[in-house]
């Protein structure tokens, strides 16, 4: 479904991407794993249409269709979803009318007719219980004061709503208390189908244990420098990633 | 924000740009003192008025237009306007009598009496070019003792309470605008709720702007007897002109002991076009006195229309224990300019004052925060809290406070605080990445930038107001 070609992204002028190869078909999940400032969240951003970044070349096609020719809104509507390493909390704009707007944006893209209050709300009351979210977060403006952990849960709650094709996951395991991570990861792992896939962004095996990734890849000064199985994860919390980079800036 | 998006979102046009075709009868254009008695004999007004109208039209031929206003208005030219329209036609009674054409005119704005009337049960009193056209309701108002009609009907049926209150807050010397309207004053709305009545219903009046080149001077008083309660709503929308078109309004409000009024508006005259070609001129004078002790007034205003607004809702609090509050949302695009604020006089013992104000500018607007707290030497206890917040859409655009504070007793407590900040595109991407455009993530953070103010507003206007803002916007960022 998503295939990325020798991709190149700057950000205010400085190189981020140096040549990023990935494909993801249906059904897979992608662990991205690296450094901190290797580029995960750059790609993330990339892919969802972020025009703070300058993509300078290379290629990114989502079932057939140039990606980078799309607005951030129809990459969206296209079926990808970002949820957001640090999520930004909107004061006044209840997560309903937020969800509400967003999910008939969806439907007018499809050609469907908007979602009644009724249905609408039943659909919210069943994402809602899919990752134990509290009533009363769904009924406060988006975000606005929420946790740490509770603005990852929203995050997953969203992806819920959606029903994204492509859901990018960018450390959605930080902030997360030990219950919260595998209700969180349960959650995902329901909304998993064969006709959809994740690239899952992590520091950590924990999260792994739960969504237990077909290819773990390792991004490194902004490229993937290694791809494995999931024991390249287990391998990499071990012996962290010293060997890799002197692999890589050995070449 | 980029430069395109900001250039597309305020690119929109005028939704509501559009003419009603009905007859008007027009007095000829230019201000003179036969003018003034000509309006007064059109109106088969009692001598009483016509003098008043005088009073005030020799006066404002001494005085000027007030400069202090952080606004940029060209020379008018108040010899080429037309100071009186009035729609042919008899006033009709009921709904089937009224101009088709202006019927459709509502059905384009969305808010179709039909609809008005099934919803929320509103008593709508439409002031269309300046005469009354309609009123319903009427009846089961006046069951209770409550007046609700058009100015001139309340000159002629009661002319007793229209003396007594008339120019009481306001006076006809007042300012070069108001003066203005004591000489011209086509028609407003007159409301009285007698001791002890809350009123079951809102009340409510469009008004629109209808005529080329003929000024709108709109009237309005309302007086809440002891232990009263009334809520009165205000909106407009005008169609597209290239003409400047001025709009002098008066409001005033008498709240007597333990009595409440809440006074909403939702100001949309039509504000010129992405160029600043065109729009209206609004210069209003707005003013209540909180007359008896324990009583209430509260101002609430939407303001998105117009090309120059100039507007203080203001409250006199006389009574002890008295209390004011004004919420008010200001949006400015293109080239609009926006001085707005509230006047708060504390005088009584115990008396409270809240504002809150929220500035909202994109394109090359000017929007201005203009607001007096004033406490006066025998005001014991006084309380005021002012928040004034600005947002701007684009680095073009302008945000300014003048906030003043004449504090002449120890006892007082004032506060006030503000605030500007530019729209988040942290926020914006939030929104495009779930699927929603810019255009209407910008209506969504601005509404809620707003929505204190907009939780003030009785809820079938609050939706039309969140419309309104969006509207508004259309077109500032991409
Ligand atoms: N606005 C910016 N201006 C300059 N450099 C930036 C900007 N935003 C990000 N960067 C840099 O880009 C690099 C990649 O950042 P990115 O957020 O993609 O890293 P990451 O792999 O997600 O790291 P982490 O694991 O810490 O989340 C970092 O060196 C960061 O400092
Ligand atoms: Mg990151």
């Amino acid at each position: 479904m998503l295939e990325i070609k020798n991709l190149h992204a700057n950000i205010n002028g400085k190189e981020i991407l140096k040549g990023l190869d990935l494909v993801v078909r249906p059904g897979e999940v992608h662990a991205i794993m690296g450094p901190n400032g290797a580029g995960k969240s750059t790609l993330a951003s990339v892919l969802s249409g972020n025009q703070a970044y300058e993509v300078t070349k290379g290629e990114i096609t989502f079932y057939e269709k140039d990606l980078l020719e799309m607005s951030p809104e129809n990459r969206s509507r296209e079926g990808i979803f970002l949820s957001f390493q640090y999520p930004v909390e909107i004061p006044g704009v209840s997560m309903v009318n937020f969800m509400r707007t967003a999910i008939n944006e969806h439907r007018k893209y499809k050609n469907m007719e908007a979602l009644s209050a009724t249905d609408f709300l039943r659909t919210m009351r069943e994402k809602k219980e899919l990752v134990e979210m509290d009533n009363k977060l769904a009924n406060r403006s988006v975000n606005e004061g929420f946790s740490g952990g509770e603005k990852k849960r929203n995050e997953i709650f969203q992806m819920a709503m959606l029903d994204p094709r492509l859901s990018i996951l960018d450390e959605t395991d930080s902030g997360l208390d030990i219950d919260a991570l595998r209700i969180v990861a349960n959650g995902v792992n329901k909304l998993k189908r064969a006709d959809n896939a994740s690239i899952v962004i992590t520091h950590y095996q924990r999260l792994l244990d739960y969504i237990v990734p077909d290819f773990v890849h390792v991004l490194y000064n902004g490229r993937i420098v290694k791809t494995g199985g999931k024991e390249l994860a287990l391998e990499l919390e071990e012996k962290g990633y010293d060997w890799i980079k002197k692999e890589v800036d050995g070449e | 924000m980029s430069e395109e998006l900001l250039d597309q979102v305020t690119q929109a046009d005028y939704k509501y740009g559009f003419v009603t075709d009905i007859e008007t009868d027009i007095i000829p254009i230019g201000l003179s003192e036969e003018v003034v008695r000509l309006i007064s004999s059109k109106k088969n007004e009692p001598e009483w008025m016509l003098e008043f109208r005088l009073k005030a039209y020799r006066h404002w031929l001494t005085m000027e237009m007030p400069e202090w206003a952080h606004l940029k208005i060209p020379a008018i030219d108040y010899q080429s306007i037309a100071y009186y329209a009035a729609p042919r036609k008899n006033a009709p009674q009921s709904l089937d009598e009224v101009d088709p054409e202006l019927l459709k005119t509502f059905d384009k704005l969305g808010i179709s009496m039909e609809e008005q009337k099934m919803l929320s049960g509103v008593a709508v009193d439409v002031v269309m070019d300046s005469v009354s056209v309609k009123t319903t309701f009427k009846e089961s108002l006046a069951e209770l003792g409550i007046i609700f009609c058009s100015f001139s009907e309340a000159v002629e049926n009661h002319p007793e309470l229209v003396q007594k209150y008339m120019g009481s807050v306001v006076p006809y010397a007042d300012n070069f605008f108001a003066t203005l309207n004591c000489a011209v004053f086509s028609d407003g709305s007159f409301v009285y709720i007698p001791k002890g009545v809350r009123c079951p219903m809102e009340l409510s009046t469009y008004f629109r702007i209808n005529a080329i080149n003929t000024g709108q001077f709109e009237r309005t008083l309302i007086v809440a007897d002891d232990d009263s309660y009334v809520s009165y709503l205000e909106g407009c929308t005008a169609p597209m002109r290239d003409e400047n078109q001025l709009h002098a309004a008066i409001v005033e409000i008498i709240v007597m002991n333990n009595a409440e009024v809440k006074y909403s508006t939702v100001q949309n005259w039509y504000p010129g076009d992405k160029n600043g070609v065109g729009g209206i001129y609004n210069f209003v004078t707005k003013r209540g006195i909180c007359k008896g002790v324990n009583s209430k007034l509260s101002w609430t205003q939407v303001e998105t229309g117009s090309a120059v607004t100039w507007k203080y809702p203001s409250c006199i609090l006389l009574g002890d224990n008295s209390s004011a509050e004004f919420y008010s949302v200001a949006v400015t695009n293109h080239h609009q300019q926006a001085d707005t604020g509230t006047k708060m006089l504390h005088i009584g013992k115990n008396t409270s004052s809240h504002i809150l104000s929220k500035g909202i500018s994109a394109g090359q607007s000017q929007n201005s925060y203009r607001g007096l707290v004033r406490v006066n030497p025998k005001a014991e206890n006084a309380r005021n809290y002012s928040q004034c917040d600005s947002l701007l859409l684009g680095d073009k655009c302008g945000a300014h406070t003048f906030p003043y504070m004449e504090v002449n007793n120890d006892t007082a407590i004032i506060e006030h605080e503000a605030t500007t900040s530019k729209i988040n595109e942290d926020q914006i991407f939030y929104c495009n990445q779930r699927g929603i455009s810019t255009e209407d993530a910008v209506g969504l953070i601005v509404n809620g930038y707003a929505k204190e103010v907009l939780n003030q507003l009785p809820m079938e206007f609050a939706v039309e107001a969140q419309k309104l803002l969006q509207i508004t916007l259309e077109g500032s960022v991409g």
